[in-house]
This record gives C-alpha cells, sequence and structure tokens, in this order.
C-alpha cells in the first residue's frame, strides 16, 4: 500500500518542476526577436495600438511582474488566445487532444503487444539465433526515424495496398481506429524497439532469481511460471519507462500526424509553428510537459505500490 | 619426463622475448560500429570519392529515373542524383552528430564533476533540474526552441544544448560521487592536492567512460532527431542535401518514385547503427573487468 507520506512528498516534488516549466514557457516567447507584441501583431499595428495592448498585456512592468502575471493567468486556466484563428489557447488543445490520445493509446497497446512476446523469445533462446534476430530487428528499429517508418507503411499499405486510408481522421469509433492504425503501428513499432531491450533484460534478470528457482524446484509448470512470476516483476522493472515513453510518444506524435494529416495537438504544434502562433506554441508547450510530469508522477505512485522499497 | 629432468629443465627459463602489450579484442560491436562510422567518415570528408555529379547539379534531361547504371540510386524531379546527394548529405548529418552533442559533452560533464564532487544541496538542486528537464518532451521542446530562434541548423545546436547537458552532468555526477568516497580520493586530499587537480585528474578519469558511452547514442539520436526537423523544414534548409530534407524532397513521389526518399533512409538507418553498435561495443570495453 501506499503511505500518504510517500503520496505528498512526490506530489510536492512536483511544485520546482512545474515552476520551472511555468519558466521555460516564459522565456521561450521572449527569446522572439524584438518585444512579443510586434512579433505577434506583425507589421499591421499602429505605434498607438502598441503602446494600448502593451498595458494591457503587462509589458510595461518589469520581467519578474510580467512572470507573476503569466502564472497568475495560466493558474487560472487562461493560456491566451491565438492568433490566427482568434479562439483561446486551452479550447484549441482541448479539441485537438481527443486524436493525440487515441493514436497514443493505440500506439502504446501495439508496442507492448509487440515488445512482449518478442522479449519472452528473445530472453528464453538468449544467444541463439532467435535471439540475435530480434535483437538485430531491435536496434534497426531504434536507429529508423519515425517519419521515415510512416512514409514507408504508408506507401506500401496505403498507396499500393490500398488497405488502410491515406490519412485522415475519420468519423465513428471504428472509423477512427480504422484510420489510426497505420500511425499507431509506425509509432508502435519504434516504442517496441525501446521497450523490448528493457524488458529482455529484465526478464533475463529474473530469470535468474531464486524464487524463479524456487517455483521450478515446487513443481509449477512453465506457463505459470512465466506469467505469474517473471512477466510479472519484469513488467515492473519496465513500467519506469511509461514517463519517459509518454514524452516520446508525444514527441513522435509530432512527426507521425504531419505524416498522415491527422488533426490532433502534433499537427497543431507543426501548424502554430508554421503560422508563427506564438500563444499556441507556448500554451501546448506548457500543456504538454505538464501531462509529462503526470505520467511520471503516476508512473512512480504505481511503481511505490507495486514495490514498497521504492517509496523509501 | 621423470621428476628430476623436468626440474632440470625449469632452471635454465627460455629467454623472455618481447610482446607487446595486446590491444584487448574488439568484439563484434565494436568493430562492426567502427567499420559502419570510419565508412560514413570517408564519405564526409572525400564525398567526390563516390558521389559521381554535384549535389545540387540539375538534369532536366533525366527527371525521376530509377536506379540505373548512370544514377546508382535514380534521379529527383529536377533530375538530381539521388546517390550524390545521399553521400554529400553524410557530412552535414555527421556534423549534426557533432556539433549537437560537443556543447553537452563537455559542459554536461564538467558540471556533473562538480555536482557529484560536492554532493550536498548542489545535488539535491541538481537533482531538482533533472527532475524538471526530464518531464519535457524533449522533441516538442526543442521543436518549440527552433520555432522561437527560426529554422536552421545553428539554432538547433542551441536547442538541443540547452537540454542535453543535464543527461550528461546526471551520468558523470553518480560516477564522481561513487569516486569520491574510494581510498584513493581520500589520499590525494590528504597529499594537499587542490580541488580541480583532485577532480579532473583522478576522479573524472575513473567516472567519464559511462559518459562517452552515452555519447555515441546521443549522436545516433541527435542525427535521428537533426532528420527529423530536417523533414518539418525546421532543420537543415533546402537546398543543402541532409537526410532528413532528401526524404522529405521524395515523399510526394514515393508512389512513382520510391528511391529517392528510401535510400537517404537507409543511410539514417546505417548511421544509428554505427553509433550504437560503437557505444554497445565501448560499454563492453570499458566495463571493468573482475
Amino acid at each position: 500500500m501506499l503511505s500518504a507520506g510517500y503520496v505528498l512528498r512526490r506530489v510536492l516534488q512536483m511544485v520546482p518542476t512545474l515552476v520551472f516549466i511555468l519558466v521555460v514557457t516564459f522565456v521561450l516567447v521572449r527569446l522572439l526577436p524584438g518585444d512579443p507584441l510586434s512579433a505577434i501583431g506583425g507589421d499591421h499595428v499602429t505605434d498607438a495600438q502598441v503602446a494600448q495592448a502593451r498595458a494591457a498585456y503587462g509589458l510595461d512592468q518589469p520581467l519578474f511582474a510580467q512572470f507573476l502575471l503569466y502564472v497568475r493567468r495560466v493558474v487560472t486556466g487562461d493560456l491566451g488566445r491565438s492568433i490566427v484563428v482568434q479562439v483561446p489557447v486551452w479550447s484549441l488543445v482541448g479539441e485537438r487532444l481527443p486524436p493525440t490520445m487515441l493514436l497514443s493509446g493505440m500506439a502504446v497497446a501495439i508496442g507492448v503487444g509487440l515488445a512482449v512476446p518478442l522479449a519472452f523469445a528473445s530472453a528464453l533462446r538468449r544467444g541463439r539465433a532467435t535471439d540475435l534476430a530480434i535483437r538485430a530487428g531491435a536496434q534497426v528499429g531504434l536507429s529508423m526515424p519515425v517519419f521515415y517508418i510512416g512514409l514507408v507503411l504508408l506507401t506500401v499499405f496505403s498507396a499500393h495496398l490500398r488497405w488502410f486510408p491515406v490519412g485522415g481522421y475519420g468519423d465513428g469509433w471504428g472509423d477512427r481506429v480504422y484510420h489510426l492504425f497505420l500511425p499507431a503501428l509506425t509509432l508502435g513499432v519504434s516504442l517496441a524497439a525501446v521497450l523490448m531491450r528493457s524488458l529482455r533484460a529484465a526478464i533475463v534478470d529474473v530469470l535468474g532469481a531464486e524464487y524463479v528457482d524456487f517455483a521450478r524446484a515446487k513443481g509449477l509448470p512453465t506457463r505459470v511460471i512465466l506469467l505469474r512470476h517473471v512477466l510479472r516483476n519484469a513488467l515492473i522493472s519496465t513500467l519506469a519507462l511509461l514517463g519517459p515513453t509518454v514524452g516520446s510518444l508525444l514527441g513522435g506524435a509530432v512527426i507521425t500526424e504531419s505524416v498522415f494529416a491527422i488533426p490532433g495537438v502534433g499537427r497543431l504544434m507543426i501548424e502554430s509553428i508554421y503560422g508563427r502562433d506564438y500563444p499556441v506554441i507556448q500554451g501546448l508547450t506548457l500543456s504538454l510537459a505538464v501531462t509529462v510530469s503526470l505520467a511520471f508522477l503516476v508512473t512512480d505512485l504505481i511503481q511505490a505500490s507495486l514495490d514498497p522499497r521504492v517509496a523509501r | 619426463m621423470t621428476a628430476a629432468e623436468d626440474l632440470l629443465s625449469r632452471r635454465r627459463p627460455a629467454p623472455r622475448r618481447f610482446r607487446p602489450p595486446s590491444l584487448p579484442r574488439p568484439s563484434p560491436a565494436l568493430a562492426g560500429g567502427l567499420a559502419i562510422l570510419a565508412a560514413l567518415l570517408v564519405l564526409a570528408l572525400v564525398p567526390g570519392l563516390v558521389a559521381p555529379y554535384a549535389p545540387a547539379a540539375f538534369d532536366y534531361r533525366a527527371i525521376l529515373k530509377p536506379p540505373s547504371f548512370a544514377h546508382p540510386f535514380g534521379t529527383d524531379n529536377f533530375g538530381r542524383d539521388i546517390l550524390s546527394r545521399t553521400v554529400w548529405a553524410t557530412r552535414v548529418d555527421l556534423q549534426i552528430a557533432l556539433f549537437g552533442t560537443l556543447v553537452p559533452v563537455v559542459f554536461g560533464t564538467l558540471a556533473g564533476a562538480v555536482v557529484g564532487y560536492y554532493g550536498g544541496w548542489v545535488e539535491a538542486l541538481f537533482g531538482r533540474v533533472v527532475d524538471a528537464v526530464v518531464t519535457f518532451p524533449f522533441l516538442v521542446l526543442v521543436i518549440a526552441i527552433v520555432a522561437v530562434l527560426g529554422p536552421g541548423l545553428f539554432n538547433l545546436y542551441i536547442a538541443v544544448s540547452v537540454v542535453g547537458w543535464v543527461f550528461y552532468a546526471r551520468i558523470v555526477a553518480a560516477g564522481v560521487a561513487l569516486q569520491r568516497r574510494l581510498d584513493y580520493a581520500a589520499a590525494a586530499r590528504v597529499m594537499g592536492y587542490s580541488t580541480p587537480r583532485i577532480v579532473l585528474r583522478h576522479l573524472l578519469p575513473n567516472a567519464v567512460s559511462a559518459a562517452i558511452v552515452y555519447w555515441m547514442t546521443d549522436m545516433a539520436l541527435c542525427i535521428l532527431l537533426g532528420s527529423s526537423l530536417g523533414y518539418l523544414g525546421l532543420g537543415a534548409q533546402p537546398p543543402t542535401a541532409e537526410w532528413g530534407v532528401l526524404i522529405a524532397d521524395g515523399k510526394n513521389y514515393m508512389n512513382t518514385a520510391w528511391w529517392i526518399s528510401i535510400f537517404p533512409g537507409v543511410a539514417i538507418v546505417l548511421a544509428g547503427l554505427g553509433f550504437s553498435l560503437l557505444g554497445d561495443g565501448l560499454a563492453d570495453l570499458l566495463r571493468p573487468k573482475r
């Protein structure tokens, strides 16, 4: 069980992280050459308008006061407005979130579905041809850029074989899953390569543990030993990858969504960059970073509840 | 041979022959990684050795030609030779690997040494920085920084360096913290050596190997990142031949002229394999023998 003390400590640990995220996203827009407002407004504004807006945004105040203003805005749920489509950033992100979440979920399912059997096959036949082939495959998977995997899958399965649509999101759940299958496979393949390596190492580790020898001595069938003892314990150590995985999935989504034209947050990021929509870039970076830090929190809490040694 | 004869024959040992100090036998991973990277390095330094044409030479009589004897990797929609472009791009992508990791390696190693040596509140503070940095989706942050600074390789290096040093610092800090508790570190302190000398000459050399191994993986990651940004139009700018840019050039022709994108992609995979094999090989080599 989780102790309240550990949970509290872990949640408090997030405070500096959140402050850091706020600082970085604040500084990000400050890096723009010139005044953020002139960059935001473009060439079509008069000096009087700039001065007025400057006062409205608090840009005439010292930097630290501006930062506090920014923090207050974010905390009250105001991420600013998009310059291009004139909609609050918050609603824009919310609107684009479901495709990315579905895509990430499917990618994790495919990634785990590929990694677990492959890791077992590899670990149980350690040093033999199967093991070498699987590990070589994982190595190639790790070296292959996501957009390249996507492009190849798109050409083979959509353009040539016409099994899947060339992109887009679709209507209704079944259609959406169908539309997102190839993109999820793209992300899932590169995720599987990472997971497979860590899981294989964990399985090899667990196989040498005394409790596995004991289970064998008790006469438990191999299948039970592998599922109940080996897989379970190996998964716990691989669970530590959950936080980083969410981070790399969101990064991968930026690329996959542009390859497959999926209207998710990743594509929104790229569109905002091309459109120089800085409030959206800022708001998105902030929300994605907060999402990942929450994933790290959840990872730690799950790990601590499964393995009490972590909580110490 | 009787026992006495045996003793007699041992009385005069054969003169010791000079043996050159034996190098550890390279593992297949190390040898493979070195071979791939050596080949890529040659291509980067003297592209003309393999590339038959100039990378940006248009040839309107040979547009979208499939691989042939004259154009082994085919040509693109401007009649540019894909083999030549892929080979010339090696120079750009290896540069990305090097310059994208240079500042993180140097600064991260030094920062890690300081953190590891002093420990205490410095270490605690650094721990919070690590916590914060790892929660940024790396690619998203780099893309955001490049978006603000403007596309291009130099801004890519800045973006990667801002974040990348933390990972080296974390690795080195852990190593130095371990080393400083050992007897030889205490001995060096007793000898009255200065702190910089102890850290740089004594502790760091024993703590840096894990960071070097990570550096190899990091260079592979950097090429993946650089080519991804190139593909999105945020990294190297066309007409610069860079693998990601080349793949983007061909993406609209995948159906009819697959060779434009496929070959540069193979080059990326090859470079990635080279660096990770080298990393694995080095990890084996540098692991303390028991």
